[in-house]
């Protein structure tokens, strides 16, 4: 085995492409499982550290994605917190992540922004040496081994929870794609949502989700899923329209990815809004 | 025990220089020309599947003339240099200028102390925002580099690609379907039959596209272009 850390120095015959093993066999140091040792306190839970008397990381977060007519759609709230406190008021949960993909993290906000950083690279590395990207299948599986891989970390109190959408352009439709902390993968045709407040916003999505929504009903529905789980749940920020501050939401399509621009979305916020204050 | 015959370091030298040269000059060429709106790859390639011109990374492409097994290596050891690189730092950070120099050295140390020489040359560019900012590299396969403007050309025939190119190329770049015919062109050259359309892989580096530049360009989108 080589030991010698430059990339130029030797070449491997890599079947999976993949650029996850290539730092894990060449510079492991840079992989966000770090050798950090355990935290005291920090055993098994996330929820520990409110009375553990470390500080706290950014946390809390509602990520929701379902299927539409067109494809899938993805969208998450803005908020990150530390402990009581509010950490971040515009922080992107969902990513692209290639052309025809996107992801969105719920849990501890570094090693979930680092892993969707990671797993873009990761696509678009195995892109390059290929010569063609993944299937929608593959990204699928890839991201399944990060989350596993995570796993030390989810016992020292930093989860880290991705739903991931892709076009499937071989079967010409929205794909859904959920996990648990172990690395587990579970396809879902209709919706899921995750984080703290992901549970509220399944209960709006359970009464408002139909099969193939038209694209303006379907971003109604998760502006209202979001707002609603914002109402419920600390850890979720609602939309701001004093400060202009609207949930991501991007939907995948035929055409790649694409964000609904603040516009639209202050559009529909003011409706919800108006709606609700009716007697 | 047998004495080894003592060998001078310069016929070692020229005989590996000799071998590789022999080997190069089989392969089949490839030109890189700067056009007003990036740099345009051209490669004599029949096969519509094994690319000899790749992207590395977001304005970086590569080519490899000559032995497809070892630059096939070098291209994979370029986009992972790459791809860490800009994990570590950030994506500008990644530059053709670095990885050149790392293909030199790489190959230079191949060439000095391996039993058998690289038979490739290698041609690196990176687009610029603005067409002073484009960079060639002409890399040999002695780790020799030559930093080069507007036009290059590797592999078997690039001296006399690159003498009538260097004589029609005008002074400042050409649109695209214009650097495409000179291109095709000079593929032309003393070449029987002649190469056709769909002998040619053509791929660009793109300024005007957000993010990575790289795109290849069909052979339906490359005969609209020259009609």
């Amino acid at each position: 085995m080589n030991t010698d850390s430059s990339p130029f120095s030797r070449f491997s015959f890599d079947p999976c492409s993949s650029f996850y093993q290539f730092l894990s066999t060449q510079r492991p140091e840079l992989l966000p499982i770090a050798r950090w040792g355990t935290i005291p306190g920090q055993q098994g839970s996330s929820e520990n550290f409110l009375s553990s008397g470390l500080p706290a990381w950014p946390h809390g977060t509602t990520v929701l994605a379902f299927t539409y007519q067109n494809g899938v759609l993805i969208a998450g709230d803005r908020r990150a917190t530390e402990g009581y406190q509010i950490a971040a008021n515009r922080m992107d949960k969902v990513f692209q992540t290639d052309e025809f993909s996107a992801m969105a993290i719920a849990g501890a906000a570094g090693p979930c922004v680092e892993m969707a950083k990671l797993f873009r690279i990761e696509l678009e590395h195995y892109e390059k040496l290929d010569g063609k990207p993944l299937t929608c299948e593959g990204k699928a599986t890839r991201l399944g081994y990060m989350v596993k891989a995570n796993f030390p970390m989810v016992m020292q109190g930093l989860v880290v929870i991705p739903l991931f959408v892709g076009y499937d352009q071989k079967r010409g439709l929205g794909r859904l794609f959920k996990y648990d902390i172990t690395g587990g993968r579970y396809e879902d045709t209709d919706f899921h949502a995750v984080g703290s407040g992901g549970k509220d916003a399944r209960l709006t999505l359970k009464e408002h989700f139909r099969k193939h929504l038209p694209e303006d009903k379907a971003v109604h529905v998760a502006i209202r899923a979001l707002s609603n789980a914002a109402e419920e749940d600390v850890g979720t920020g609602g939309p701001d329209l004093l400060r202009k501050i609207f949930p991501l939401v991007k939907l995948v399509d035929a055409q790649g990815v694409r964000d609904v621009d603040d516009s639209t979305l202050a559009t529909i916020c003011q409706e919800l809004y108006s709606e609700e204050r009716e007697p | 025990m047998a004495m080894p015959f003592y060998v001078s370091p310069e016929q070692m030298m020229q005989d590996r220089a000799e071998y590789a040269k022999k080997g190069i000059a089989k392969g089949r060429s490839i030109i890189a020309m700067e056009y007003d709106q990036g740099v345009l790859f051209v490669a004599d390639n029949p096969s519509a599947s094994l690319f000899k011109i790749s992207e590395i990374y977001d304005s970086i492409a590569f080519s490899g003339a000559g032995r497809y097994s070892e630059f096939e290596n070098l291209r994979k050891a370029g986009i992972q240099h790459a791809d860490m690189k800009g994990m570590m730092y950030s994506r500008e950070d990644v530059t053709a200028r670095s990885l050149a120099n790392g293909y030199s050295q790489m190959l230079g140390t191949i060439f000095s102390q391996e039993m058998k020489p690289y038979e490739v040359e290698l041609l690196l560019a990176q687009v610029g925002e603005t067409p002073e900012g484009n960079e060639l590299y002409r890399i040999g396969f002695d780790g020799s580099i030559i930093d080069e403007r507007k036009v290059t050309a590797i592999g078997g025939r690039s001296e006399a690609i690159l003498t009538f190119l260097r004589k029609e190329m005008p002074e400042s770049s050409p649109p695209l379907n214009m650097a495409l015919q000179l291109c095709q062109q000079a593929f032309e050259i003393g070449a029987e039959p002649k190469t056709r359309l769909e002998g040619l892989e053509i791929a660009l580096l793109d300024r005007t596209r957000s993010g990575r530049k790289f795109r290849r360009v069909e052979t339906s989108e490359a005969s609209g272009l020259l009609s």
